[in-house]
């Protein structure tokens, strides 16, 4: 047999790559077929987040939180809202609360089952998506109705939400569920047995909890590898500790783990956005939404039509703004993608000195290398899917 | 919480001796300062120790005070999921000193440095493979420096002549606004226009 030099292989998977999930560039070396070392290079969406908030006041910065996780802005704005509540010290009403604890269970469906269906669209299953972005669709329907916004809500800001939800969406909301539920089973009917779904899941992809700790993983990545660690039970923020839900955990700490979770997860966030609808239209029906101490929270229109005091408030806040105490916090919320925290170090002037994002998906995405190496180059694609990553955040 | 976290800091003041220089409770969080020189230790122990087991890594950056000799403030983030514990550990640097890379006991903290080098120009020591992460490639000055204007120095566009992407210094059409609107009656230090006579004597 005559010898053959044999090379090893370098391909280029991006930016521009369906699966690539937006713009990510990696780099393969390949020995056949077989996965030799991935350099994920990042940075294309880099729009310097953080620089730029440091230029703007606290009120201002809110909407640049929308374009980092773009499949649940609400999420985003909620750690900085509680981070920046922290500093100032006030509280939000109970409605507030349930609103937020409402909105965020929505971004995580719609999250959830964007990442789901998606995954199964890399690895080759084209229905899923389509079924799921019917769902979808309503979901950003529903953003839409609550703040005005399909994507790019601003919706949460510090010191409680901006509108008040009426009733008839609230109502809405709580026809949509079943529905929503309904199409889980038949989403669930279609992959969760399916052969071909579990033959490029199963065994890919492992994560042993230790090694998911120290890479600093978080979310659905800790929880696919054994870990009950939802920081919504843990370290409750808002009105979780009064909701009752479950944490889904995973045993194998593989792609069909995680994609398990994610889809108990979605079920028992509908429970969550059950209790609340319930509530606000129940026993918080009315009530404030928002801080009512108007040195944060800008006046209503209808009240500075006849309060002096409230339009010296409103045009204060929204030319200076308010001044935040000197001081550091981190606050972290469970975004559907994992541990989304603010660190935020203000000198207490009208603008954030130091707003650091700390992105779950961006430490996922470090591990490319270590969860990849020695896969297949077919099951990067998997593996990327389910890290489910997104390049708002990552890139900042 | 806080109560906790006090125990905590009076426990690590115990262990770690002289490399803790600082340790604070503000606003129900745990702060920690220690030199540069003892971070890989002091890492090792807050990951290793039964009672702290601050076995996570959530995040590693920086922060930039100018005025101090050294302005960097490299700030790491912990998380002892069984403890439900959070920890703050802060070195500082400056431009030039290197702060050992705790690559070794976390390997998380690979990109989080990296992008900490990026965005701060911190070194790191004994990182394997520190380029730079979120920036251009080619891409020159750290962005997240205080003294690094908010517009950057180049700007790109695609030239049809050359048939590629270019780049250019900023040009600004119009001269960058700093809206600063801190109230005049507490906290500037210019003289506002017109009212010169006020600081005159």
């Amino acid at each position: 047999m005559p010898e053959t030099s044999v090379r090893n292989f370098n391909i280029n998977f991006g930016p521009q790559h369906p699966a690539a999930h937006g713009v990510l560039r990696l780099v393969l070396e390949l020995d056949g077929e077989v996965v030799d070392r991935v350099d994920p290079h990042i940075g294309l969406l880099h729009r310097g987040t953080e620089k730029l908030i440091e230029a703007k006041t606290y009120l201002q910065a809110v909407p640049y939180f929308d374009r980092l996780d773009y499949c649940a802005p609400m999420s985003q704005e909620h750690a900085f809202a509680l981070a920046v509540e922290r500093l100032l010290g006030i509280e939000v009403p109970k409605r507030g609360q349930l609103i937020r604890v409402l909105c965020c269970e929505l971004s995580r469906c719609m999250s959830h089952i964007l990442n789901v269906t998606t995954q199964a669209l890399d690895i080759g299953a084209l229905t899923p998506p389509l079924w799921g972005f019917v769902e979808r669709e309503k979901m950003n329907t529903f953003y839409e109705r609550i703040s005005g916004s399909r994507m790019h809500a601003a919706y949460f800001r510090p010191g409680g939400v901006h509108q008040d939800i009426p009733d008839q969406i609230i109502e809405d909301m709580g026809k949509w569920l079943d529905p929503f539920l309904k199409t889980l089973d038949d989403l669930d009917s279609l992959m969760t047995g399916n052969r071909i779904f579990k033959q490029r899941n199963v065994d890919i992809g492992i994560v042993s909890l230790d090694e998911a700790w120290e890479r600093g993983f978080s979310g659905v990545m800790v929880r696919g590898s054994g870990a009950a660690w939802d920081l919504r039970k843990a370290q409750p923020y808002e009105c979780y500790s009064e909701m009752e839900f479950d944490i889904p955990i995973g045993k194998n700490g593989d792609n069909f783990d995680r994609y398990l979770i994610r889809m108990e997860e979605m079920r028992q966030s509908a429970r969550i956005m059950r209790q609340c609808i319930d509530r606000l239209l129940g026993a918080e029906r009315v009530g404030p939404v928002s801080n009512i101490d108007g040195k944060v929270v800008p006046p209503k229109r209808a009240a500075m039509k006849r309060s002096m005091e409230a339009l010296i408030h409103h045009f204060k806040l929204y030319t200076e703004g308010y001044k935040v105490p000197a001081g550091e916090v981190y606050a972290a919320v469970e975004a559907p993608k994992g541990e989304f925290g603010v660190y935020l170090v203000s000198d207490g002037t009208n603008k954030p000195y130091r707003c650091k994002l700390r992105a779950p998906g961006f430490a996922h995405l470090s591990a490319m290398d270590f969860m990849c190496r020695g896969h297949l180059l077919a099951d990067v694609s998997a593996v990327l899917g389910s890290l489910d990553i997104v390049f708002g955040e990552v890139d900042r | 919480m806080s109560e906790a976290l006090n125990d905590l800091a009076a426990y690590l003041g115990e262990k770690l001796g002289n490399r803790l220089e600082n340790a604070v409770v503000v606003y129900g969080e745990l702060t920690i300062t220690v030199s540069a020189s003892a971070i890989v230790e002091v890492v090792t122990f807050l990951k290793r120790d039964a009672q702290c087991q601050f076995i996570s890594i959530l995040d590693v950056c920086g922060a930039d005070y100018p005025a101090r000799p050294q302005r960097f403030d490299v700030v790491y983030h912990f998380l002892s999921p069984r403890q439900n514990q959070r920890i703050r550990v802060k070195v500082l640097t400056d431009e030039d000193t290197p702060v050992p890379s705790i690559i070794s006991v976390f390997p998380g903290a690979d990109w989080y440095e990296r992008e900490t080098y990026d965005l701060y120009g911190i070194l790191f020591s004994g990182h394997p493979d520190l380029r730079r992460i979120l920036t251009d490639y080619g891409f020159e000055g750290h962005p997240l420096r205080k003294d690094f204007p908010l517009t950057g120095f180049v700007e790109v566009r695609y030239d049809d002549e050359v048939k590629r992407v270019v780049y250019e210094p900023v040009d600004l059409k119009q001269e960058f606004r700093n809206f600063d609107f801190l109230s005049p009656w507490e906290g500037t230090d210019y003289v506002l226009p017109g009212d010169e006579k006020s600081k005159a004597n």
